[in-house]
């Protein structure tokens, strides 16, 4: 507990701010983006926009992954269920109400009848699938580098295991390329000043894997934790690197992060999974190296092989404007649906489901409250 | 009073089974050896469809609340006590003297009768503690796999005999005081922990407890208070907005000032809950005129389950309803509804 308690002193905290509103300059914004769904959830759910300067905006990233991963593939996860009965599928908590094509959800699935299941962690997959030796059971597995380890370990559990009735839907995704594809996505203008890099992915692929994107868009990019002291010190080193025209890469969750990260979890993944040449996110569109799928010599246990799934092209609620927000190019109450239809309880976008998405976070922050009035006014009306 | 002495049922080993529900001899025997036994009282022996009780002049309050919680048995409470603080806490939260529950049971036929045995009974020390009687019951079994286990719906009875009192959601004003009488998200990390078979260092119990005790000292001293809740599903999240819907107001809560035991904030850390919108069983929200709420907190705390009472925050004009949390660093969010699914079944 002291370590929350440390990591959170008010005191401290409002002694970065002072830090930071000294170092700003008058005369410009600073346009920093936190990639990762941790950190937008920490800083909407401290409130810590309303302890920055005006001149510091911070942009939610693309970093939640139930954000990114486009319909499509959460529409061969629904037709899973229904042409195979017989399939247990299995799933993190914020992929049951993901509206695939046409506002079908996993939960609606499952009230028809679909056996549809959340876990907390790939060792609950594992139980199911030796509690139903009988049936079929399918980790339906999200996420980016952080997650990935423990779907890698889960593949060589039921290896070893010999487990016939455990498959993977693998649908992990990589950080570096997204990352590249919003800086270099804009052409000439630069559309970010600085990038909060993610926690947790990063202690698993280590600092070096952004520095050859940091020295080619010109942008710099600070790790930092995931507690609000680790956040406003990360903004307030971007800013004294911008302030000196630096693009580095700079690590403020020393306690954690290493140049290499972990060896051994890389090695993991290494084994069992290999690059696709390409994949779909949804708002940052096919992206060539930037997905992971499973290697051969677990074909056994790929659910996408084992059951034939057909792939599929999904259909959006055409309003629905996450793409733009997963840039970080539209404020998601810019969005024509944010409040009218589409709040975290009646999803019409996955920003809006997970507390990790930009729009969900928005509705929860302000930093305008006025915004988020007037949208709930229009959502009771 | 029984007319003929009833054979014994096999308690320690035997099952429930259909012809328990069936009207027949079988489930006279169960409602005779199983529910009057564990639960006594005479209205309940007297094996009428009815009870006849006499109330004191006042106006009647009545609730009614299903109680499906799994696992059956957890830290702190079980499916009967539950059954009992629930509808008992959402009879007091009128200010009303709780006096009277019924219980309705839906069996599963299997269902093991010293499991039956042990929850009547604890339904009938939770009924006991509170001092509220249970006068009638019914008991329905249904085929294996037609529900989990039991299932138990309690109704209950009180009646308001102060005409001073007039406490309910829509009464929330501007400038009134929100006070919170202990720590939040026992109950459903309590659940959680036993469920998810998370170990603590320190075990969570559940809050479950039935709160009519303390709502009668709250509202002898001030019976100025305008909204009294218990934060059960969707927690103190979900109640405060729902009072701030009822009342067309706002609300700020100050989380520096929401008591919450380390061992169910460093749960939540881990399981990235909001300890806000987590179940409570044995905690109320109380709002209340700013000049009586100094008072109304001394009340609180002189009570043994309003040891850690504080208040939490205040009621602001507001016609767009917004519960916002000044957070410990200083920053503002919305406290919003929780959305889909946190855990089903804790109650």
């Amino acid at each position: 507990m002291k370590y929350l308690d440390d990591y959170r002193d008010p005191a401290l905290a409002r002694g970065l701010a002072r830090a930071i509103a000294a170092e700003v300059r008058p005369d410009r914004t600073y346009r920093l983006m936190e990639f990762c769904g941790g950190h937008t959830h920490a800083i909407v759910n401290q409130g810590l926009a309303h302890l920055l300067p005006d001149a510091v905006r911070l942009i939610h990233g693309p970093g939640c992954p139930v954000c990114v991963l486009p319909v499509g593939r959460l529409d061969m996860a629904l037709a899973l269920v229904r042409d195979h009965p017989e399939v247990i599928l299995c799933t993190y908590g914020d992929m049951m109400r993901v509206p695939a094509s046409g506002g079908e959800t996993l939960q609606k699935a499952r009230a028809a009848g679909a056996d549809v299941r959340m876990v907390y962690s790939t060792l609950d997959a594992l139980a199911l699938a030796r509690a139903h030796p009988d049936r079929p059971v399918v980790f339906l597995a999200i996420g980016f580098e952080t997650t990935t380890p423990p779907t890698a370990l889960l593949l060589t559990q039921a290896r070893d295991a010999g487990l016939p009735n455990l498959s993977v839907f693998c649908n992990h995704v990589l950080t570096p390329p997204a990352i590249g594809a919003i800086l270099g996505g804009a052409g000439e203008a630069k559309p970010l000043d600085g990038i909060i890099g993610p926690a947790h992915v990063s202690t698993v692929i280590g600092s070096e894997a952004y520095r050859a994107g940091a020295a080619r868009f010109g942008v710099p990019v600070v790790i930092a934790g995931f507690e609000p002291l680790d956040i406003l010190r990360a903004v307030l080193m971007l800013i004294r690197q911008i302030n000196d025209g630096r693009a580095e890469v700079e690590t403020e969750y020393t306690r954690a992060v290493r140049p290499d990260g972990n060896p051994k979890a890389r090695a993991l993944m290494e084994e069992v999974f290999i690059l696709r040449a390409s994949f779909e996110w949804r708002g940052l569109g096919a992206l060539p190296d930037s997905a992971l799928a499973i290697r051969d010599d677990f074909a056994a246990w790929d659910a996408e092989r084992r059951f034939a799934m057909p792939p599929l092209t999904g259909r959006e609620n055409p309003a629905c404007e996450c793409g733009s927000v997963l840039m970080g190019a539209l404020d998601p109450r810019d969005c024509r649906l944010f409040g009218r239809g589409c709040t975290p309880e009646r999803p019409q976008g996955a920003c809006m489901v997970s507390a990790e998405g930009a729009c969900a976070a928005a509705w929860t922050q302000g930093p305008s409250p006025s915004h988020a009035h007037a949208a709930r006014s229009r959502e009771d009306a | 009073m029984p007319i003929r002495p009833f054979p014994p049922l096999d308690l320690t080993h035997g099952r429930v089974e259909m012809a328990h529900g069936a009207g027949g001899r079988a489930m006279a025997h169960l409602i005779q050896q199983v529910f009057v036994t564990a639960l006594g009282g005479e209205a309940l022996a007297a094996g009428d469809d009815f009870a006849r009780v006499t109330v004191p002049p006042g106006r009647l309050v009545m609730s009614t609340d299903g109680h499906v919680v799994t696992p059956r048995v957890f830290p702190g409470g079980d499916i009967g006590s539950l059954a009992v603080h629930g509808t008992v806490n959402d009879v007091a939260m009128s200010g009303a003297r709780v006096l009277h529950l019924t219980a309705g049971f839906i069996v599963e036929e299997g269902f093991p009768l010293a499991e039956l045995v042990a929850i009547a009974e604890s339904m009938g020390r939770a009924a006991r503690e509170a001092g509220v009687g249970i006068v009638a019951g019914d008991t329905k079994v249904v085929e294996r796999g037609g529900c989990d286990g039991v299932f138990i719906t309690t109704a209950g009875v009180g009646v308001l005999t102060d005409d001073r009192l007039d406490i309910a959601g829509d009464l929330a004003r501007p400038g009134d005081v929100l006070l919170l009488s202990g720590t939040v998200g026992d109950h459903g990390i309590a659940i959680l922990s036993k469920r998810e078979g998370l170990a603590f260092e320190t075990p969570i119990l559940s809050d479950s407890a039935a709160l009519n005790g303390l709502v009668a000292a709250m509202v002898a001293a001030v019976p100025e208070i305008r909204v009294l809740r218990d934060p059960t599903r969707g927690g103190v999240a979900a109640t405060l907005n729902e009072i701030a819907d009822q009342s067309g107001v706002g609300m700020l809560v100050r989380e520096a000032a929401v008591p919450v035991r380390p061992a169910v904030r460093g749960a939540c850390e881990l399981l990235g809950l909001d300890p806000l919108t987590v179940a409570n069983e044995g905690k109320l929200i109380a709002i209340c005129p700013p000049d009586r709420a100094e008072a109304l907190l001394t009340v609180m705390q002189a009570h043994p389950l309003g040891r850690d009472a504080a208040i939490i925050g205040a009621v602001l004009a507001d016609p767009d309803r917004v519960v916002q949390l000044e957070t410990a660093l200083g920053g503002r969010r919305v406290i919003d509804w929780l959305a889909g699914e946190q855990l089903p079944r804790i109650c």
